[in-house]
């Protein structure tokens, strides 16, 4: 395949495990999973804040772990196991975090909210019981313009705290 | 009307957002996520230059690439915009002449990036450089160019005012101080970036935008305006926002831009902006010098004030005249000052155009008053508490000399709750080594009671429907950018029918479908559109309630609403009729029933025609807030942190406790951001700060517990009694802070941001005095 420049580029099908379920999709050497994951797969929860490894709102985890979609190869993760917001809720059941964020207004706007909810998740599934500065550290790299963090370090606690019973 | 308060979603009661299932779980749908098959990529070319003549562009190229469906420029859009109708002075696609560096000059729409990309590089422009101005020092210099022609000496607008007699007040004084304060360019950084997605309507050759806007109904003018075509051939929807703090107040040039790409291209065009361009576009708090000058008396009362703010505007006029304005308006309503003495100067420059932030011109000159308050009081060896309540409205309802009815005043008891609460009296003065308290007051307008665009209709305008289902669908055109003020409609209208909230249904901000709405700007959508939703869900509800008196055959005055049921009043509870069958006795005879609320702003709320410019800073009611915060100051890096911050606001009422805390902590929080870290910053015009690293917004780390006190002073005008409450809280951090960092290091610092090498070379050149003063005394010795 030739681009304008006239620049070949590699492309080819790749095997990607997102949400329990298997995809096979077409993309180029180069491809971001975050644009695999929201023009390919439609999985539009994955947000593009930035313009590269700035805000967070891209967090994903990839088995298990937070990682920046908009900073990460679709090659890279082929064949490991790719969580985005769209995979946490159960038959219409919100998880904990997801359901901390909704009562305690830890989403105003919204749109740091799928990033945000992502690296709670994976901060609690390796640390159920976080400290203050447990989450300020797994959270420092997610931005949020609309709450000063208050009300979204106590949607983590929540969900720590429900989790915990 | 008092709200029951007891009931799970009604007022008073912390309610989750509406919306919040959708935000949380990856279903929201923000501009960018909207996928249309087949949608052409809209991109922008941008001026190199700050300042520049178009000599020539030749698209020509461009035009002839394969998968180029539509290359425009400023000879498509003939017709300006801007916010303000006196002051329209943007092309969407510059025309002859460019004023910044990164002012659109042509735009394409292609089948894919690369494309779109490879067009733009097609394109030839040819440029004549012209000086350009950065500071209002250089665009204000005798025989600067004109940056345009109507305004040879580069000042958009001066503003010179007075009010009682500062002179007198001044003379009468035991002590006068002035001090001059400068305040960085900061910008809103709303987490989304600017999108727009236009698609082609064949059926009206007109267009529908989904777009990133505060405003729909604005955007939804300026399309057509510019785009020539008629009002009803344009459709805005605003879905899902990723906030806004001002930046999405105005139609903005991308807007207009993805409107003219889609109607020439006759097709669906994605105009993505990334980061960079979405700190091109800004609309941010301007770069302000203020002077400003106090006359105490030695009890701390406040003799007279006098302020001089110079703001560097940017390129265009954009909000430009009201932000200049509103650097005086809100010099009222606060205290009580017999003479305020206000002159202004907003200055053209060759930077990106500011315009309305989060507490839209008041911000910088609040800081400096109170800044220069407290260090007055020290100099008196008065408390800051106390000169502040020594300088409180005397009684209520009071008005203020510009004209500004204050019939609810809660901020005496914010003074009283956030000292207690933060243990002032114990701890100020008396603080570890390396840390300190600071304290200030700040206030802000329940919306402009003035809409910029003069047409009569009322203020707000809200419908009701209720159908087969007893649903009720609640059609606003008020944008909920994320404040949740659907979910503030919703409480309403759900209150004022008594029934459950999942009952109320939304729909919001689209052009084709809900009522004109002004929009989401100067915290009006509370207090008009509150109004509004109660108006209807009034007048609905007298329809039910006689619909109901015919079915249970008794008087409508002796119907009582509750839970749903529709009782006579001391009649068997057991009999009453349910609300579905309430709903079918009223529809049988005319089906579906709508109905509408409006609400208009007295006129005695709108200023005095006979003060210049009282229209800004007219509003039905302010919002009051007091805050202390603790804050610490490393000696060797000079590095500010702020742990903890207590701030009492006075919202009228809460209408939702929930919300209410979470609007004040971000208030807070952004002034926080502009107190410590936030700056634009250019070289020659090349901006230096166009991404989330280098613009510092505070992460978690950097960012304080904020604890919010909840003060209620039931304003008789406000929707069961509310007024603002996500912008009167921002301006106090400042001052706050900077009070909180000299009793922390000893150092006053009256430049913002308190930035560590600011605040390190203050603490080298207090530490350099100390050591020539101890020098001086070894000599003497």
């Amino acid at each position: 395949m030739e681009n304008p420049e006239g620049v070949v580029v590699g492309k080819r099908v790749l095997g990607l495990n997102v949400n329990g379920r298997a995809h096979e999709v077409a993309a180029a050497d180069g491809a971001l999973l975050i644009d695999v994951l929201r023009d390919t797969l439609q999985l539009t929860g994955t947000k593009r804040g930035c313009d590269g490894g700035e805000c967070g709102a891209c967090t994903v985890l990839v088995d298990g772990r937070p990682r920046l979609a908009c900073s990460t190869l679709a090659v890279q993760v082929e064949g490991r196991r790719i969580e985005t917001v769209e995979g946490l809720a159960r038959q219409g059941r919100l998880s904990a975090v997801q359901q901390a964020f909704h009562e305690q207004l830890g989403a105003q706007c919204g749109f740091c909210t799928p990033g945000m909810v992502m690296a709670a998740e994976g901060l609690l599934r390796a640390n159920p019981r976080p400290t203050v500065d447990d989450i300020k550290a797994a959270l420092a790299g997610n931005l949020c313009r609309c709450t000063g963090y208050v009300k979204v370090i106590e949607s983590v606690q929540a969900a720590a705290a429900r989790l915990a019973t | 009307m008092k709200p029951r308060m007891t009931r799970p979603g009604g007022i008073g009661i912390r309610t989750p957002l509406i919306d919040g299932f959708d935000k949380v779980t990856g279903r929201a749908r923000y501009t960018a996520d909207i996928v249309v098959p087949g949608a052409l990529v809209g991109r922008i070319l941008r001026s190199p230059h700050p300042h520049a003549l178009i000599v020539s562009i030749d698209t020509a190229a461009a035009r002839a690439l394969p998968g180029v469906h539509a290359v425009c420029t400023g000879d498509d859009t003939p017709v300006p915009f801007g916010v303000l109708p006196i002051a329209e002075n943007e092309y969407p696609l510059a025309r002859g002449k460019v004023r910044y560096r990164g002012d659109p000059v042509a735009a394409i729409a292609a089948v894919d990036e690369a494309t779109a990309e490879r067009a733009l590089s097609l394109i030839d422009v040819q440029y004549e450089v012209l000086p350009a101005y950065f500071t209002t020092k250089a665009a204000t210099k005798p025989g600067a160019v004109a940056i345009h022609d109507d305004k040879p000496n580069n000042v958009l607008r001066e503003v010179h005012a007075e009010f009682g007699d500062a002179a007198a007040g001044f003379a009468a004084a035991d002590l006068v101080r002035e001090k001059t304060f400068t305040f960085a360019e900061v910008n809103h950084a709303h987490l989304e970036p600017n999108a727009t997605l236009a698609e082609y309507d064949v059926e009206r050759d007109g267009v529908t935008l989904h777009t990133t806007t505060q405003v729909p109904y604005y955007v939804h003018l300026k399309v057509a305006a510019c785009l020539q075509i008629q009002q009803s051939q344009v459709r805005v929807v605003k879905p899902f926002l990723g906030g806004g703090f001002g930046a999405r107040t105005e139609c903005l040039h991308f807007e207009i831009i993805a409107a003219l790409l889609a109607h020439k291209a006759r097709g669906a065009v994605r105009l993505l902006q990334t980061r960079e361009e979405t700190f091109i576009a800004h609309r941010g708090r301007p770069w302000t010098l203020v002077k400003m000058k106090i006359g105490l008396m030695r009890d701390g009362r406040i003799t007279a004030l006098a302020l001089e703010a110079t703001q560097a505007g940017g390129a265009y006029a954009g909000y430009g005249i009201i932000t200049i304005l509103y650097t005086g308006a809100l010099m009222h309503g606060l205290y009580d000052i017999p003479a305020i003495k206000h002159d202004a100067w907003r200055v053209y420059t060759n930077t990106p155009p500011c315009g309305a932030q989060r507490g839209h011109g008041t911000v910088d000159t609040r800081a400096a008053f109170e800044a220069l308050l407290t260090d007055m009081a020290e100099e008196l060896g008065l408390d800051a508490f106390a000169v502040r309540q020594q300088n409180l409205l005397p009684q209520i309802p009071y008005r203020t000399m510009y004209a500004q009815q204050v019939l609810s005043y809660g901020l005496p008891e914010c003074l009283q709750k956030v000292k207690a609460a933060s243990g002032w009296d114990q701890r100020k003065g008396r603080m570890p080594k390396g840390r300190g308290l600071g304290l200030a007051c700040s206030h802000f307008v329940s919306g402009t009671s003035t809409p910029k665009h003069w047409t009569g209709e009322p203020h707000a305008t809200v419908q009701l429907r209720l159908d087969f289902d007893g649903g009720v669908t609640l059609f606003t055109g008020a944008a909920d950018i994320g404040q949740g003020s659907s979910t503030m409609a919703a409480q309403c209208a759900a209150e004022v029918l008594d029934v459950a909230l999942a009952r109320i249904r939304v729909i919001a901000a689209d052009s084709a479908v809900t009522p004109k709405d002004n929009g989401s700007y100067s915290s009006r959508v509370t207090f008009m559109v509150g109004r509004a939703t109660m108006a209807a869900a009034q007048e609905l509800k007298a329809l039910l309630v006689k619909a109901a008196a015919g079915r249970l055959k008794a008087d409508e005055a002796d119907i009582e609403v509750r839970d749903e049921v529709f009782a006579v009043r001391g009649g068997d509870a057991g009999a009453g009729l349910p609300w579905i069958e309430a709903v079918r006795a009223a529809m049988a005879d005319g089906g579906a029933v709508t109905v509408k609320g409006t609400y208009t702003c007295p006129i005695e709320f709108q200023g005095d025609k006979k003060i210049r410019g009282s229209a800004i800073g007219a509003t039905m009611g302010f919002c009051y807030a007091a805050q202390v915060v603790e804050a610490s100051v490393d000696e060797l890096t000079g590095k500010v942190t702020s742990h903890k911050v207590w701030v009492a606001v006075d919202v009228g009422r809460a209408l939702n406790p929930l919300a209410v805390e979470g609007q004040a902590q971000g208030g807070v929080w952004m002034g926080l951001g502009q107190a410590l870290s936030e700056a634009t910053e250019y070289d020659n015009g090349r901006m230096l700060h166009g991404n989330l690293l280098d613009y510092r917004v505070p992460t978690v780390v950097e960012s304080p517990d904020i604890e919010v006190i909840i003060v209620e002073s039931i304003d008789p005008n406000g929707p069961f009694g509310a007024k603002e409450a996500s912008e009167g809280m921002l301006a106090g951090i400042l001052p706050a802070l900077r009070e909180a960092v000299q009793e922390a290091a000893g150092v006053r610092c009256d430049s913002f941001p308190l930035s560590p090498d600011r605040i390190a070379e203050l603490l080298d050149a207090k530490g350099a005095a100390a050591a020539r003063a101890a020098r001086a005394v070894e000599k003497q010795l």
